[in-house]
């Protein structure tokens, strides 16, 4: 069948597949430690349909040759891991990473998750947990009776206790970097997983080894630009639409050969 | 019938292909420092018996648009757009020398520099490899300086710049991976008068409106061709008809 038309739809999977990343990034522009995607695209290969420098005749040469492209393809849709903003909310167990870093979570089957959204919580045995009840690590511990707690910027974790004045280090919240973290997976609930192309994570204290502080009181926000997601979405629709008129043009043109010949 | 009705027939044959070619313009109006492939139609002269009026149309590529695409700022640490002419070095997947304006960089679980496409950056003595860093800059000339990770800010060490080329455009033309490569073969020259931005990317540099008016003129050409036809077809019924004997 005709080559345009098969071109034409790969422009419009390519489209298609950019504007479910952008609707993606748009709803997702309230939540906390989301960081938005991308979507890659490159050219695919080239038809070699006549060869330069064949020969036209035993003695000369084609001077020039043809060579079509096949249409486009998603190589894949990348995280952008721009630091997103840090927004108040004067609860104490609220913690934004600035800079590098993740926070690490203890997943349900045993194996490690790292996130950035740090809107934490306790459980009913005083663990420090996500919002989605899983576990941080390494495990925190926050007696029944604490009056007020702490996290300094190192991640040192202190609380006072009633009766005394003296505070008390229950604990440490490290963080984990990744040589890349655009490798890694994002399996939803704001997790993401180590992966080949991420490397291992380099766990250690906030604030050393290139690693991010942490603020206590803050969550980080979403790093979605609503507005560039807006100028994108108009550019994917005009995209979109001129690679159906590709194909509707290729279909009105074998209309032709079909009801002239 | 004579050659008319092949000389129409490859018309329309070639502005379907004509056709293809700029749909994959189209397909790649958002393919990150896409360069469009130009078409170009040549007239290739049969010489034999009769009069010299069988010159049948050739589409041959003409090499690419090297006209440069809109600069849009991401603010990305890694995403870098080239300012007025010139190429970043590639690696092919063959280890030649190829070379592209895609900026949308990233690090590779290996450590090396690749680009959105999966190519591995050239840099002064071979591929770009980077040690593990927390922060890396891009600079104007392509020189990458990074603060090794675990470092304080001020250990900035510069570990390679990005060979930045810019042959004519004469003798460029598109390889089969789509990367730009050299029409003499020769590997490119660096060229220190290429400059980069950081935290920007270059888009493709498709005429999107171009490229409509284009289709729409290939599909009016394209029925002219068949009209052609057509009338060759008629033309051969109206001599069959003389011959007729009522």
């Amino acid at each position: 069948m005709n080559q345009s038309l098969w071109i034409a739809k790969t422009g419009l999977d390519a489209q298609q597949t950019k504007m479910s990343n952008i609707a993606n990034n748009l709803a997702n522009a309230g939540t906390t430690g989301y960081k938005r995607g991308r979507a890659v695209f490159a050219d695919l290969l080239y038809q070699n349909v006549r060869q330069v420098g064949a020969q036209s005749s035993q003695d000369t040469q084609l001077p020039s040759g043809l060579m079509m492209g096949t249409g486009v393809r998603t190589v894949a849709t990348e995280k952008l891991f721009t630091q997103g903003n840090l927004q108040q909310t004067d609860n104490q167990l609220d913690m934004a990473v600035q800079g590098r870093g993740f926070f690490q979570v203890l997943m349900p089957d045993g194996s490690q998750a790292y996130t950035r959204d740090g809107t934490f919580q306790m459980d009913a045995q005083g663990q420090l947990v996500t919002s989605g009840g899983f576990q941080v690590q390494p495990s925190i511990s926050i007696p029944e009776n604490a009056q007020s707690l702490t996290i300094g910027s190192d991640g040192t974790v202190s609380v006072r206790l009633p009766g005394s004045s003296a505070i008390s280090q229950i604990g440490n919240v490290q963080l984990a970097d990744f040589v890349n973290p655009a490798g890694l997976q994002p399996i939803g609930d704001n997790l993401f997983l180590e992966s080949s192309a991420s490397g291992s994570p380099q766990s250690g204290n906030p604030g050393l080894n290139g690693l991010g502080t942490v603020s206590q009181g803050y969550v980080e926000t979403s790093n979605v630009n609503v507005v560039e997601e807006l100028v994108n979405m108009i550019e994917t629709q005009r995209a979109y639409e001129m690679n159906s008129r590709a194909i509707s043009t290729t279909d009105q043109m074998l209309q032709y050969v079909a009801n002239n010949l | 019938m004579d050659h008319f009705v092949y000389i129409a027939a490859s018309g329309a044959r070639e502005s379907m292909i004509s056709q293809a070619s700029n749909a994959q313009n189209l397909a790649n109006a958002s393919t990150v420092g896409f360069r469009a492939d130009l078409m170009l139609e040549k007239v290739a002269q049969i010489s034999g018996q009769g009069v010299g009026s069988r010159a049948y149309p050739q589409m041959v590529n003409s090499g690419v648009d090297v006209s440069e695409g809109v600069i849009n700022i991401t603010g990305r640490d890694l995403d870098v757009a080239i300012n007025g002419p010139g190429w970043m070095t590639v690696q092919a997947s063959d280890g030649s020398q190829g070379m592209s304006r895609r900026g949308d960089l990233r690090v590779s679980e290996l450590g090396q520099l690749v680009d959105g496409a999966g190519m591995q950056l050239v840099g002064e003595g071979g591929p770009i490899a980077l040690p593990p860093f927390s922060e890396i800059a891009i600079g104007t000339d392509g020189t990458i300086s990074i603060v090794p990770l675990g470092e304080d800010p001020n250990t900035l060490a510069v570990v390679d710049r990005i060979k930045l080329v810019n042959p004519d455009p004469q003798n460029l033309e598109k390889g089969r991976d789509g990367l730009l490569k050299t029409r003499d073969g020769e590997p490119p020259v660096a060229d220190a008068g290429v400059r980069m931005t950081g935290g920007s990317l270059e888009s493709s540099n498709v005429d999107t409106v171009g490229s409509m008016v284009h289709m729409i003129e290939l599909a009016r050409q394209f029925e002219n061709h068949v009209k052609m036809m057509k009338t060759a077809e008629n033309l051969d019924q109206a001599s069959a008809a003389l011959m007729e004997l009522s």
